[in-house]
């Protein structure tokens, strides 16, 4: 199992389990995590399941794809560290992952 | 008021329900129009996802949204379906028994004796960025679309965004505004190529500007935008001024007018029968996912089978005095000869 934290705009944190080969945003979802939307599901086709990844792990959750920088253009103060939750994998190596929500998805 | 259109049935929504449903009345005789408020028919499926793959489509293993779209308009073809594209519903009135009188936003009237509700989501309206304040502008000096070009001349007019509504509407507002500025999050575009070159062309000489960034705040009274605070990608805010902002952030969907239309909702869903799919309002029915009923799943395919049901209650309020026959189009020489391959 593999441990994520979600923090969300005013600090409060969760954290939840998440299983190997689902994404961040499923986990957020089947958890309840407040401030994550995902309207279309994991499609990249919402931009409402943005997050911001803490610096530490930026290396290991990687860049978005060109698909997913073209949508980070619907999304809200995006900033260098921006991802859509739908698109990062859980890996064994992600254990810990800490990312923090917007105050809004849209 | 304009002369009312008179046919069998509207239906309300081009996505792939209110598609299909064309299909499934025209086997039964029954005439549609079909009025949609984007600009192209296929629903969400052309509009969020046309290039992503369906997998669930029986006896299609994989098709992409806009393939599926592209299939139901040729399938619908032999029906002449009449579309009204970038046209909103806006009332829909009981007139008799059972006949109503829908209208648009641009001023159409229809008269039919069915109303099919394939409004999926509700319809598509652009989204508004969370940017504090920004409803204060709507209207006056922040617009989500341009109706008429005229009113943004002599204008300074920031136009946010990186696709291709942004682009376009940067190419042709530029030769009339006061002065042109683009405003995007990143120096890469996702709209067409020839747009970006233009753009770039237009700032290389001097015409216009572009800024990398992205709005935080408004400023400005009583309606009258005069700058933005811009946050650059080096963390600093800056103000732009303007008097004209059109954020150009995607659409999403809206429920819009379907409350106001006397049928039962639920949840911003409309609760009907699963014999014909048919609301409170008798003749008037609700296909896709804009219905609800016990194990409603939010699926094409269910839209598609609700469709084939409505149309056989919506033939007996077309034709009353029609009986309806089953027949396969495998081997219905009537149906054969309406789909023109008898
Ligand atoms: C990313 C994504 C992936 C999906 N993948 C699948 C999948 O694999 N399989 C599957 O079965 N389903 C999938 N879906 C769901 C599927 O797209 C929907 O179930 C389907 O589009 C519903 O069709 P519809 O015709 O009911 O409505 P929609 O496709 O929502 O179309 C409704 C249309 O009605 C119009 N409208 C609404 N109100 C008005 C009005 N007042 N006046 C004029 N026009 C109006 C809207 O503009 C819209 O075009 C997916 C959805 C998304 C977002
Ligand atoms: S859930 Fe829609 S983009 Fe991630």
């Amino acid at each position: 199992m593999v441990r994520i934290t979600f923090i969300d705009h005013t600090g409060k944190s969760r954290t939840v389990d998440a299983e190997p080969g689902s994404t961040v945003m499923e986990n957020a979802i089947r958890n309840g995590v407040a401030g994550i939307e995902a309207e279309c599901g994991g499609a990249c086709a919402c931009a409402t399941c943005h997050v911001h990844v803490d610096e530490a792990w930026v290396e290991k959750t990687g860049k978005p794809s060109p698909m997913e920088e073209d949508m980070l253009d619907f999304a809200y103060d995006v900033q260098p560290n921006s991802r859509l939750s739908c698109q990062i994998k859980v890996r064994e190596e992600l254990d810990g992952l800490i990312v923090r929500t917007p105050e809004r998805q849209s | 008021m304009s002369e009312p259109i008179r046919t069998d049935a509207l239906i309300i929504g081009a996505g792939p329900c209110g598609l299909f449903a064309v299909f499934e009345m025209g086997l039964l005789d029954i005439k549609a129009h079909v009025v949609d408020i984007l600009d192209k028919v296929g629903g969400q499926c052309a509009e969020l996802y046309p290039e992503k793959p369906i997998y669930d489509i029986p006896g299609i293993p994989m098709i992409t949204g806009q393939g599926l779209t592209e299939g139901l308009r040729a399938q619908v073809q032999p029906f002449h379906p009449v579309f009204h594209l970038n046209e909103m519903i806006e009332t829909v009135e009981k007139i008799g028994d059972p006949l109503f009188r829908v209208t648009t936003d641009s001023g159409k009237v229809f008269e039919v004796k069915v109303v099919v509700i394939a409004a999926g989501g509700g319809s598509f309206q652009p989204k508004r960025p969370p940017v504090p304040g920004i409803e204060a502008y709507e209207g006056t000096s922040v617009f989500y679309a341009v109706r008429r070009m005229e009113d943004f001349r002599d204008r300074t007019v920031l136009i946010v965004g990186g696709g291709d509504s942004a682009l376009d509407w940067t190419l042709n507002l530029q030769p009339i505004a006061k002065r042109m500025i683009l405003l995007h999050r990143r120096d890469e575009f996702r709209g067409a190529p020839h747009s970006v070159d233009q753009m770039r062309e237009l700032v290389s000489t001097g015409k216009m500007d572009l800024i990398i960034g992205q709005v935080t705040g408004l400023e400005g009274a009583n309606g009258r935008l005069s700058g933005a605070m811009v946050k650059g990608n080096d963390g600093k805010i800056s103000t732009v001024a303007c008097d004209t902002m059109l954020p150009f952030f995607g659409l999403t969907m809206k429920l819009g007018p379907v409350a106001n239309w006397g049928v039962t909702l639920k949840d911003n869903l409309i609760p009907v029968d699963t014999e014909a799919y048919e609301t409170n309002v008798p003749g008037i029915f609700a296909i896709g996912d804009i219905n609800t009923y016990p194990g409603k799943l939010k699926l094409i395919l269910s839209g598609f089978h609700e469709g084939a049901l409505m149309a056989q209650k919506a033939s007996r309020y077309v034709f009353p005095d029609k009986r309806v026959v089953f027949q396969y189009t495998t081997s219905s020489t009537s149906l054969q000869k309406k789909l023109g391959v008898g």
